[in-house]
């Protein structure tokens, strides 16, 4: 196994009754990397993310977490994670050092070391001075999290996994957790889900999008921009008929479709183009559009699709190509009863 | 083992910052000094064959009832309700260890509790010492032997509340549990001994197992001083059987 995979899994599948939560999943972590789990409610995130901590059990398929099979060596694999479930779930009535400290010893952190060991971790999510003997009934949202992940961290696991870390945080709470991640960043393989997709943009250095239980996209932004949503695009502000536009544009060679196109006032549009087949850099079309009669350009700028659309895509396109072979399968069979 | 004993004195911990733990102490202190007391009072009223301590541990079957719902009905059904339950399991420890521990938490607890029982006939000494010249509040036989008995049978009793509560994430419907299996238990087996004495004839296998869970008749034996092997044997296997059932059940339902 390849020393530098932190995480394999391989054709996973787990069955709830007749509905299949994840059905053959595959992918790779590598160490260090920071990956985020995207998939809309019920895709089998968080059911992923159980079978890599060893609370559930596959129905088939393998995972290695640092080249040590799940359901071979679950122990050796326990030693290994720090596991933060989704809603955080903590004991209301003890205070947060005892309970870090409780848990040290329960990842097996040598007696000597339980104490330095909180510290530490304390100290990384900056609990050490704010809420060190406090009751973790008593804490605010963001505080609990704080507990969560210093909890995940104890004993420097290889493999940190969080299910929805920042679920329910106000935006300085989810600010400061990312600022919390991003310190991990080399030091700890992490695995996170979230439904805040601006979250995964900026924290991830690479995105698994599941839908329906299956593997719909992996890779790093810029590779699911070029495989789900390629072509450079643009946004530009022009007064003028949009035809005009683009009866420019194809007289220049510049091949375009419209994504959208708006009307901002009695003459101005926006216009979202995407290119069709080669780059096509911003001052090619300035220069079109300065040299067409009848139109005038406002403004131009390029467009980068954000991970939510990204996203939308990979999971429409999923449903697609799941519904359309039942459609297909359906009409054959209305056909031949006919 | 490392775990188990982590776990244990967690589980102790836990057990002393609970109010629910002092609700069932209190109780069960309450209603025990209660029937001490009432017990005495039968004493000077008419002539008792039994002693004190021995009537006093034949209605052990009372706080019984409610005390081990109580003590075990949060352990294992409170973790999975509020999902600590998961972040146990994804630490080293085995499902063995986490039984045992909530195991040994719930009966040492269990046992403090009958161990300060101890109090009423030491009360009871101390202030009728003038007028008992025959120790009969301290004898030891009977005390020895009947607290024998508390801390074999509280086994499967701890066991049977430690079972249902791993059995559903409500605390409620888990004490229930407890209670009805507690019943079952302790009162069923006396009702199918009354039937076979009742002229009801049985064959002999069944009349022997019949006898084998008569729970008064061994408190009986215990307060005589007669240690029989059987009564050992059915307590702690039933309790060992149920424990292990308890960790297939996490195992199933996690």
């Amino acid at each position: 196994m390849d020393q530098d995979i932190s995480i394999r899994v391989k054709n996973l599948s787990r069955r709830f009754g007749a509905a299949w939560a994840i059905k053959n999943i595959s992918f790779t972590v590598a160490k260090g990397e920071i990956v985020g789990f995207l998939g809309p409610n019920g895709a089998g995130k968080s059911t992923t993310m159980r079978i890599l901590s060893g609370i559930l059990t596959a129905q088939s398929g393998s995972a290695w977490i640092g080249g040590i099979s799940i359901a071979g060596n679950p122990h050796e694999v326990k030693r290994r994670i720090g596991y933060m479930p989704e809603n955080n779930p903590l004991p209301n009535d003890m205070r947060v050092v005892e309970y870090l400290r409780f848990r040290a010893r329960l990842k097996e952190v040598p007696a000597a070391k339980v104490r330095a060991a909180v510290e530490e971790a304390m100290e990384t999510c900056d609990l050490a001075r704010t809420a060190r003997r406090k009751i973790i009934g008593t804490l605010s949202k963001g505080f609990r999290q704080r507990v969560g992940i210093a909890d995940a961290l104890l004993g420097n696991p290889e493999v940190i996994i969080m299910d929805e870390p920042t679920i329910g945080l106000d935006p300085h709470q989810i600010q400061s957790i990312r600022e919390l991640i991003n310190r991990l960043r080399g030091r700890m393989t992490v695995i996170l889900s979230s439904h805040i997709l601006p979250e995964i943009e900026r924290s991830c250095d690479r995105v698994v999008i599941i839908n329906r239980g299956r593997v719909v996209a992996a890779g790093t932004h810029a590779a699911l921009r070029e495989e789900f949503l390629p072509g450079d695009r643009y946004c530009l502000r022009f007064s003028g008929e949009k035809a005009r536009v683009l009866e420019a544009l194809k007289a220049k060679g510049i091949e375009s479709e419209v994504v959208r196109c708006e009307s901002l006032g009695e003459a101005l549009q926006e216009l979202q183009l995407v290119a069709n087949h080669a780059r096509v850099e911003g001052p090619a079309i300035m220069n079109a559009l300065s040299d067409a009669s009848g139109i005038c350009l406002h403004s131009l700028a390029p467009e980068v699709p954000n991970l939510e659309a990204i996203f939308l895509a990979a999971t429409k396109r999923s449903w697609e190509e799941t519904i359309e072979p039942q459609t297909t399968a359906a009409t054959a069979t209305a056909a031949a009863n006919d | 083992m490392r775990h188990f004993w982590i776990l244990f004195k967690h589980e102790l911990r836990m057990l002393l910052i609970s109010p629910t733990t002092y609700l069932a102490g209190g109780l069960f202190l309450g209603l025990m000094g209660f029937m001490y007391w009432a017990i005495l009072r039968e004493m000077i009223t008419t002539p008792q064959e039994e002693l004190p301590t021995v009537q006093f541990f034949k209605s052990f079957w009372i706080p019984t009832f409610f005390v081990v719902p109580l003590l075990t009905m949060r352990s294992i059904a409170g973790e999975r309700n509020l999902g600590t339950l998961d972040t146990l399991l994804t630490t080293p420890t085995s499902r063995i260890a986490l039984v045992l521990g909530k195991f040994a938490g719930a009966y040492c607890f269990y046992l403090l509790l009958w161990l300060l029982t101890l109090g009423f006939p030491l009360i009871a000494e101390s202030l009728l010492r003038e007028s008992n010249d025959s120790n009969i509040f301290l004898s030891s036989a009977p005390l020895l032997g009947s607290f024998l008995f508390i801390a074999v049978s509280g086994a499967l009793f701890i066991a049977i509340g430690i079972f249902t509560s791993s059995l559903t994430r409500s605390q409620l419907v888990a004490g229930m549990l407890s209670f009805t299996l507690l019943f079952l238990v302790i009162v069923g087996g006396q009702q199918l001994g009354s039937l076979s004495q009742g002229g009801v004839e049985l064959p002999g296998w069944i009349h022997a197992s019949v006898d084998y869970l008569q729970i008064f008749s061994h408190l009986d034996d215990f307060a005589r001083g007669i240690i029989d092997t059987r009564p050992f044997f059915y307590y702690l296997s039933s309790g060992v059987l149920l424990l292990g059932l308890s960790t297939l059940v996490i195992e199933a339902k996690a």
